[in-house]
């Protein structure tokens, strides 16, 4: 194992709605090492993404703590968290509205550069056509604007503002969600690349559970604010061990005839995260609930290896 | 052949806009017999939303156009029917899932009174019955009928398109045609909506074309699949025909893909390139510049589908010369 380049504590982030406190995260603890890929799936609502913006101080967390080599991402000042910056990026989900339809291709490239005194003004055209180069835009584009492009070209637009920096740590907020499986594809492999010769940490949000196993080294599946199971890709997918994972897992559709897998339909939709009752938050969808889950909150712990689940059925 | 429901032959719908002219179907076949299930496949613009929507005889106009083609239903012509008699098979006798349940439901009317609307002009019902066989549809997708008077925004995603479903299946269609109807909605909830429409497509014996772009979801729903590229189908086959030997380069790269869950692959095999314009597609065969296989006649003749064996179809020169040569024996 590495060493970690981020380690969460306990992180909670709640909105005050006018129905009431909204848990989008709650209670979030776990590390990830350099140079790997920690996956984060689940379905929506249930907090991902909000997760990967208070790691990133785009949303100040309520309560819990950050770490980023080794510094205190919340009690950063604003002069220190502009330099963090350079080292902590995001990949947007949508490629149609995370670029500003007013600027340029190699403009979009190029701001980050300017704000954060990366090159030299004169420089900045020749590192832009780097980026473009690294990323697999033609040379030619530099002076499109992003309507002009399809989904594939513009997601690699927001990769290149996101590499500009030289950053050590990427949030990848569902990148190829809104992208063709073919231009996904690519865009996976490229990232894949990006993070081999960079050595690029990712934190990879999506709620596709193919492209999580494709990319990520670990897994961490998340159900209504909560990590439920977290384990590594491999072991996750071959063993998984909390009922809502086993049901996420036999409810992708496999494109194959002879894997066909029993679906396990679970009862019901998620439930609303606001002031959520005590107990398990997966009990009122989970085939095997018992009068405990109801009551008390299963510990997230340590089962075998490296694999840890929050649920009462391994207590036996 | 008699016993198919549904016909299109040599289907060509273009869309007119200044920028050009989008040639969104180009000679399109597909035949469907009662109780198949077709899966139609395609990425973003491959032009399978157009197809549905000529079937249904909706492609807005202008800017779209039926430029030629027959659609052929229960023996009937529909591209020469009035549009009183349109007005009659639509929502009765063919009907439609959208894709986004969000926003193919009116705002303003309880889900009660958006089934029972179809159900009275379809089935001469009066408003009361047709209310009572509206809430039927309603628990037969499994949502409590005391639900029928709430709105639209009162409804979760995956209810709103069980409602949808239930309007779609109220007046018991021959032919339902869904267009990506989980597209919008979390695996788990897909599932249901997937099983759902399964039975009750086995209950009620229709047939049904579903739009897709995930092959995983064509695998456990449909017996049949064609593969659309740039306004074409490019192959068409049985289910287990296309799953066990996929035959034309563009579908092989599609499964090349798809990350795969059953086996580690470290690299994705990603079909190069992109969608070709469609104001503006390739001479010859329209996927010569993204094929891995691409030929030198390939940028000059167009390919037409041929029989590979079993009523595989594959439109690929490579599979014409491979025939021509054996015939030349």
């Amino acid at each position: 194992m590495g060493e970690p380049i981020l380690r969460v504590e306990h992180i909670k982030k709640y909105f005050d709605t006018p129905k009431g406190l909204l848990h989008a995260v709650d209670d979030l603890t776990f590390d990830v090492d350099k140079g790997r890929t920690l996956g984060l799936v689940g379905e929506s609502g249930c907090g991902k993404s909000t997760t990967g913006r208070v790691i990133l101080r785009l949303l100040e967390a309520t309560d819990g703590q950050i770490h980023f080599n080794g510094k205190d991402v919340n009690k950063l000042n604003k002069k220190e968290m502009i330099e963090l910056r350079k080292d902590m990026q995001i990949i947007f989900q949508d490629p149609f509205s995370s670029l500003n339809p007013r600027l340029s291709v190699s403009e979009i490239i190029a701001e980050p550069l300017i704000i954060h005194n990366i090159v030299k003004k004169s420089e900045i055209g020749k590192e832009v056509s780097r980026l473009m180069d690294v990323v697999g835009l033609a040379e030619r584009l530099v002076n499109t604007y992003p309507h002009e492009l399809d989904g594939g070209r513009r997601q690699r637009i927001g990769i290149a503002r996101a590499l500009a920096l030289k950053p050590k740590f990427i949030v990848a907020d569902e990148p190829v969600s809104a992208l063709d499986v073919s231009i996904q594809a690519q865009i996976l492999n490229l990232m894949q690349d990006l993070q081999e010769e960079l050595d690029l940490t990712y934190l990879f949000i999506t709620h596709d559970l193919s492209v999580v196993k494709h990319i990520s080294d670990d897994i961490a599946v998340m159900y209504l604010g909560k990590i439920v199971e977290k384990a590594s890709a491999k072991e996750l997918f071959k063993n998984p061990l909390h009922p809502y994972t086993k049901a996420l897992l036999s409810a992708i559709p496999v494109p194959s005839l002879t894997k066909k897998r029993d679906t396990i339909l679970l009862k019901g939709e998620i439930t609303s995260p606001i002031n959520p009752k005590p107990g398990c938050r997966f009990a009122a969808r989970c085939n095997y609930a018992m009068d405990r889950c109801f009551n008390e909150e299963p510990e997230f712990k340590m089962v075998e290896g490296q694999h840890e689940v929050a649920c009462f059925l391994m207590d036996k | 052949m008699d016993n198919n429901i549904l016909d299109i032959k040599d289907l060509k719908v273009n869309y007119i806009t200044d920028e050009g002219t989008v040639q969104a179907v180009n000679g399109l076949n597909i035949s469907l017999k009662k109780g198949e299930s077709l899966g139609l496949v395609g990425e973003t613009g491959a032009g399978k939303t157009t197809t549905a929507l000529s079937v249904l005889r909706l492609i807005p106009n202008p800017p779209g156009k039926i430029e030629n083609g027959e659609i052929y239903f229960e023996g009937k012509n529909l591209l020469e029917a009035s549009e009183e008699e349109m007005r009659h098979i639509r929502g009765n006798k063919i009907s439609m899932i959208f894709q986004d349940p969000m926003t193919s439901l009116n705002p303003v009317m309880t889900v009660g009174e958006q089934i029972a609307e179809g159900i009275e002009i379809h089935q001469g019902l009066d408003k009361q019955k047709s209310m009572e066989k509206a809430k039927e549809m309603l628990e037969l997708v499994g949502i409590p009928k005391e639900r029928s008077v709430d709105f639209p925004h009162q409804f979760s995603g995956g209810m709103k398109q069980r409602v949808v479903i239930a309007i779609a299946l109220s007046c018991n269609p021959l032919l339902l045609i869904a267009d990506e109807p989980t597209t919008a909605l979390d695996v788990t909830i897909q599932a249901q909506v997937l099983d759902l429409m399964n039975d009750l497509k086995e209950k009620f014996d229709t047939s049904m074309i579903l739009i897709t772009h995930d092959l995983g979801i064509v695998a456990e729903t449909c017996d049949k699949v064609a593969v659309m590229y740039a306004g074409e189908i490019i192959e068409f086959a049985t289910l287990e025909q296309l799953f066990t030997e996929p035959k034309h380069p563009y579908t092989k790269g599609l499964f090349g893909s798809i990350p795969n869950l059953e086996e580690d692959v470290d690299r994705l095999k990603p079909i190069r390139g992109l969608m070709p314009d469609p104001t503006n597609l390739p001479k010859g065969c329209t996927f010569h510049p993204r094929c891995p296989e691409a030929k030198e006649t390939c940028k000059k003749r167009e390919p037409v589908s041929i029989d590979t064996g079993n009523s595989h179809m594959v439109k690929c020169l490579l599979y014409e010369e491979v025939s021509q040569s054996e015939g030349a024996k």
